[in-house]
């Protein structure tokens, strides 16, 4: 069976032909992941929601409109969905092609950032500024580039036939593409990104196959480099302190402590059904800093409660569900790879940016897919799901 | 291909796959599990967290009642003044936070800039004083002493200070109408302290951090009525403390105002004569110590005989109760506490407790009629009484032969009473008492209501004592390890008395009974406590509290709450002793110990009966205690001065310009009415005018200055009005008195 002929054989009398097309067994919506595609349009609504609600009365960035961010959130979910459409239409075995492309490209825009043209946001000059409001955050597309790069060269040989599980010597060329944007990325200092990539680096080399030892060795290689770091003393005290300031705020009060116990008491403070939608006072009375992008979660935590907080994570949990069903149901290795880099790297970000909203992890500065204010990580998430949407409508429909 | 199974994966991916969706799930999981905890198990914490961030009062305080003299005369009110203070939440939302505006404020107030940017920055560990210690959403006082043009130049340019008020408030101020100071007995004010907020939080009437608290006399007695209700505004504000809502707002309520039974020139009177009284007794000569008086102390209670209120009460040595008005300075707190301030801040008529001496001799009258003895007696009034070997010599008196007890309490001949007790003491067994002893001597001076509080008003009377079997017993129990460590046989006085003490301080002996029965030994009273029982005699037996606040009206006039006098018992004897007991004080005043203060220099005894009884108590390694207790139909007056020599002597011409204040009697025996200041207790309330304001009666300059010259002859000056209302404080700055103020403490206004 085909998917080019099948609705012709369908029998529905031709007046009924477009909604028939459309729903046809094995037409492209049928092979549409609506769960996940739904679970993110939520989301980003929700998102938009919580990122008004923290913004409407921040006059001093929202440039006195109270929509300005709402706005902004919406045309991004829009482009959003208007690139994921893009990536299904083209197909990631399409895109396998323009890997190489694609690659270069991510890489010399985040050598941008290094150059005067990149602007320090928050401590991290990981930003190239375009005007008129618009910035790029280049280091959200090597995401995806990185696990395309490494999907393609470690499943080349593989999905070929050639081998049953990539070599030491594919791994390694894999490693190195991953290494370079890296490196670049923990210059700019974005080290939660970095985090991000090493965890995505991990996911891939899992589903790739590749040997254990690569991937005991590569775990080995970062706890050893993260106790070297903390013995050898690279990092001050005051670095140390502000990362363990998730755990014990008065190690950092003024700063990062001043976050998890403001977070903090937003999120407890919501109880098990919020205060409402726009009726937090902690969120009104602006308590929780960058609470439209990487403290999002406050809000929902404080106006929302422990329904919508719980529903959040939820539908990250229904989105994270079905992209690890795709990794396990395509036969392309290259289309397992990629879907669960993806995993890897929503797991890993929701649980990071939630987390640290929670008092569990770290502060870092990581959105939270779909529901965070910010164009560059809204395109890429969603570029993501189209990823994974042509990886499940490309399978055989045997499965 | 072949090696490949048909899903495309490898078992060791498939296998990994799975892995990595578990992992992911039990991180959601984790997720949740946290969510759940801060929300749904810590929630609570977190909302009361929450809450206290984002909401911030800003108290309006409540205007303190005012304490009124029988009349309406203000012994305790507030004085308006100017106080500039600066906002510092508008402050904060200048360009450079206000710099400006305080430069500015700093040039219309003659101050340094720098003395007023300190005085609104905030304290915190690194900053020194001068800084704002109250709530950042609280105005800020620069200063309270601002003129009416320096407020009228930042009112009327408002625009150019903004975040700046100039507004009068309400400040204590203990006016002293008539030159009367009152201080023991108005007490003072405070500020809250933390343990008191704490403490009252969850009580009706709550502490809020601006309050000033009653630490004595009435203002902390009516504190509760006095103080009012502040008022509260809740604001709900930002991180930056910017307004961004008002929650809930009270208004102030002004408290009650309190009147007391205290005549404002009475009082003058009382305290005047007092310190005269001692003045004149230091410069006498003690015989016995060989040097002069000391007259380190003294009390002086008026009260109404009918019903235990107080006209007057006064202590000294005394103090300028303004003293604390705006935070006492810490010269100023030693001079009243300190080692060697003789501790004026002590009420001595009713936390005062001395022997009583003669003035006792009331209930060993009572107790020998109750054991069965005739009033008339008659008693053997030898010059001496003893028992053993042990010789008790009659003090006050010589040798008057066979008397009556009336004729013994009129030249207060102690023999009569020893031997009364003496005999008392054998018939209950002597050093081996009986199972049942009757102890009529020490169970009369219960129920004349001694060794226990009157029940006045005021906070912390003491109780006096009654040294009888049961404290003999606990105070030996307390005190018999240290005696019979010190104590030896043949030693030096004191150490011969401990040995005794040692061996058989737990037994009434018939030397305690002796001396008990003249108002020596043990036996200690307080000023108030003999003027409840000399009034009761006077008033046919009624022992009243004694009370000084006289009506609680609420601030607009329109409740007045009565405190109706209250008692606590009869006097134990039928109304043929006291009619016989009242006759012998009479005689006290007209041919006995009081005679020479009283018959013998012009008191008009027809018109005005005096009853008298005078007191000269010793004390161990002290001057003699001089004690006056006396009464009129009206009222009981009760003087005591602590190393000032005799009853009569030295307490006796005070007590008697009391009187002839009181009465309008001059020196010669005429009683001009026109002089008199309370011929009769004041029975009615000051008027109170419908809009809750009392107005408050003429008062001379100095009533005691009056008694003085009415009684050379001339008459009082005019009188003058004191101007203004007492209730409402008004918001113009009243053109009263100054408060006197001490060393320049700085005031802690909140």
């Amino acid at each position: 069976m085909t998917g080019a002929n099948s609705f012709q054989v369908s029998g529905y009398g031709p007046e009924r032909a477009g909604w028939a097309r459309l729903f046809a067994r094995d037409s492209l919506a049928r092979r549409l992941d609506w769960p996940i595609l739904l679970a993110a349009l939520a989301l980003s609504l929700i998102g938009s929601l919580l990122v008004f609600s923290a913004t409407r009365n921040r006059t001093e960035i929202n440039q006195g409109d109270p929509y300005y961010f709402l706005i902004r959130h919406i045309m991004n979910t829009g482009i959003g969905f208007a690139l994921m459409i893009g990536t299904v239409w083209l197909g990631h075995r399409t895109l396998r092609t323009a890997v190489p492309i694609l690659y270069g490209a991510s890489v010399f825009l985040i050598l941008m950032v290094l150059t005067p043209l990149g602007s320090t946001v928050n401590g991290a000059h990981s930003w190239i500024v375009l005007g008129g409001g618009f910035s790029l955050q280049p280091s959200e597309f090597v995401k995806i580039t990185i696990i395309l790069g490494m999907a393609m060269l470690l499943a080349a040989r593989v999905d070929a036939g050639d081998r049953q599980y990539p070599d030491h010597r594919t791994v390694v060329q894999a490693l190195g593409l991953a290494a370079v944007p890296m490196l670049i990325v923990m210059l700019m200092p974005d080290l939660g990104s970095v985090m991000v990539m090493v965890i995505i680096v991990l996911g891939v080399l899992l589903a790739s196959g590749a040997s254990n030892r690569w991937v005991f060795g590569l775990l080995g290689t970062g706890t050893l480099g993260a106790i070297a770091v903390w013995q050898l003393g690279i990092l001050d005290d005051y670095q140390i302190a502000r990362f363990a300031a998730f755990a014990n705020p008065s190690l950092d009060p003024a700063g990062v402590g001043y976050n998890t116990n403001q977070a903090r008491i937003a999120i407890g403070s919501g109880g098990l059904t919020g205060s409402g939608l726009f009726e937090g006072s902690q969120t009104t009375g602006q308590f929780v800093p960058e609470q439209q992008t990487d403290f999002v979660f406050t809000v929902a935590g404080e106006e929302l409660g422990f329904v919508g907080g719980g529903l959040i994570i939820v539908l990250l949990g229904v989105v994270l569900w079905r992209a690890c069903r795709i990794a396990r149901e395509t036969t392309e290795l290259y289309g397992t790879i990629v879907a669960a880099g993806i995993v890897a790297w929503f797991a890993f970000q929701s649980f990071e940016n939630i987390g640290m909203t929670l008092g569990i992890m770290p502060v870092t500065g990581l959105p939270l897919p779909f529901v965070s204010y910010g164009g560059s990580s809204m395109f890429s998430v969603w570029v993501a799901v189209g990823l994974l949407q042509s990886i499940r409508a490309q399978r055989p429909m045997s499965a | 291909m072949t090696n490949i199974p048909e899903t495309g994966r490898t078992p060791r991916v498939q296998i990994r796959l799975v892995a990595i969706q578990i992992l992911v799930l039990s991180l959601l999981g984790t997720l949740g599990g946290r969510l759940w905890y801060l929300q749904i198990r810590e929630g609570d914490q977190y909302a009361k967290e929450a809450s206290g961030n984002h909401v911030q009062q800003v108290v309006q305080p409540a205007v303190r009642g005012s304490i009124l003299d029988a009349r309406g005369a203000p012994l305790a009110d507030n004085e308006t003044r100017l106080v500039v203070s600066a906002s510092r939440t508008d402050l904060l939302k200048m360009k450079d936070d206000g710099k400006a505006v305080l430069t500015k404020l700093a040039g219309v107030l003659g101050m340094r800039p720098k003395e007023v940017m300190e005085k609104v920055r905030l304290c915190d560990a690194e900053t020194p004083q001068p800084c704002w210690n109250g709530s950042p959403y609280q105005p800020i006082p620069i200063t309270d002493e601002a003129t009416a043009k320096q407020a009228l130049q930042i009112r009327e340019r408002a625009e150019d200070f903004p975040g700046i008020t100039a507004e009068p408030q309400a400040v204590r101020r203990y006016a002293g109408p008539g030159e009367a100071n009152t201080a023991q007995v108005l007490g003072y004010l405070s500020p809250v302290t933390d343990e008191e907020i704490q403490q009252a939080q969850d009580t009706d009437s709550p502490y809020l951090r601006s309050d000033q608290v009653g630490r004595s006399g009435l203002e902390r007695q009516y504190d509760k009525e006095l103080r009012g209700k502040a008022g509260v505004t809740r604001y709900e504000v930002d991180n930056l403390g910017r307004v961004i809502g008002q929650a809930e707002s009270d208004t102030a309520q002004p408290g009650s105002n309190l009147v007391t039974s205290i005549d404002a020139r009475v009082q003058r009177v009382a305290e005047y004569e007092l310190n005269e009284a001692m003045k004149e007794a230091r410069k006498a000569w003690d015989r016995n110590t060989g040097e002069k008086y000391k007259a380190d102390s003294g009390a002086v209670v008026v009260m109404e005989a009918k019903t235990g209120r107080i006209v007057a009460m006064a202590s000294n040595p005394t103090y300028d109760p303004n003293a604390w008005v705006g935070g006492i300075s810490a010269k100023d707190y030693k001079k009243l506490t300190g080692k060697n301030s003789n501790y004026p801040l002590l009420n001595r008529a009713i936390q005062g407790q001395s022997a009583p001496g003669s003035v006792f001799k009331v209930i060993p009258t009572a107790a020998a009629v109750n054991a069965g003895y005739s009033f008339n007696g008659p008693y053997d009034c030898s010059s001496s009484y003893s028992i053993g070997g042990q010789v008790f010599k009659n003090f006050e008196s010589k040798g008057y032969g066979p008397i009556s007890l009336g004729r013994a309490l009129e030249v207060s001949c102690d023999t009569v009473f020893y031997r009364l007790s003496h005999e008392e003491w054998k018939r209950d067994g002597g050093t081996k008492p009986k199972k049942n002893t009757n102890d009529w001597f020490y169970k009369t001076a219960h129920q004349f209501g001694l060794g226990a509080e009157t029940g006045i008003d005021l906070p912390n009377e003491v109780t006096g004592r009654v040294p009888d079997r049961k404290w003999k017993q606990d105070y030996w129990k307390a005190n018999k390890d240290a005696w019979c460590k010190t104590g030896k046989r043949g030693g030096t006085y004191a150490e011969q008395i401990a040995y005794e003490n040692c061996l058989e301080g737990n037994q009434m002996r018939a030397g305690d009974s002796v001396n008990y029965s003249i108002g020596q030994g043990d036996t200690l009273v307080t000023p108030i406590q003999m003027a409840t029982i000399y009034a009761a005699i006077s008033n046919g037996g009624t022992l009243y509290n004694p009370s000084v606040g006289k009506a609680v009206v609420s601030p607009d006039g329109k409740t007045v709450q009565e405190i109706e006098p209250k008692s606590h018992g009869k006097l134990p004897m039928n109304q043929k002793t006291l009619a016989e007991m009242d006759d012998a004080l009479a005689g006290v005043a007209t041919r006995g110990t009081a005679a020479w203060r009283f018959a013998q220099v012009g008191w008009p005894q027809d018109k005005i009966p005096m009853h008298a009884k005078t007191g000269t108590a010793e004390v161990y390694g002290k001057q003699t205690t001089s004690w006056f207790t006396t009464y009129t139909k009206d009222y009981a007056v009760v003087m005591t001065i602590s190393q000032g020599g005799t009853g009569s002597g030295a307490s006796g011409p005070a007590v008697r310009n009391i009187y002839d204040a009181l009465y309008g009697v001059s020196d010669d025996g005429t009683i001009n009415k026109k002089n008199a200041l309370l011929p009769a207790p004041e029975k009615n309330l000051p008027k109170i005018q419908t809009d809750g304001s009392i107005t408050p009666p003429k008062i001379s300059k100095d009533p005691a200055e009056d008694q003085r010259a009415s009684q050379k002859g001339e008459t009082a000056p005019d009188e003058q009005q004191l101007a203004g209302t007492v209730a409402t404080p008004t918001t113009e700055n009243r053109d009263t008195r100054r408060r006197r103020r001490g060393s320049g403490g700085r005031r802690m206004l909140t």
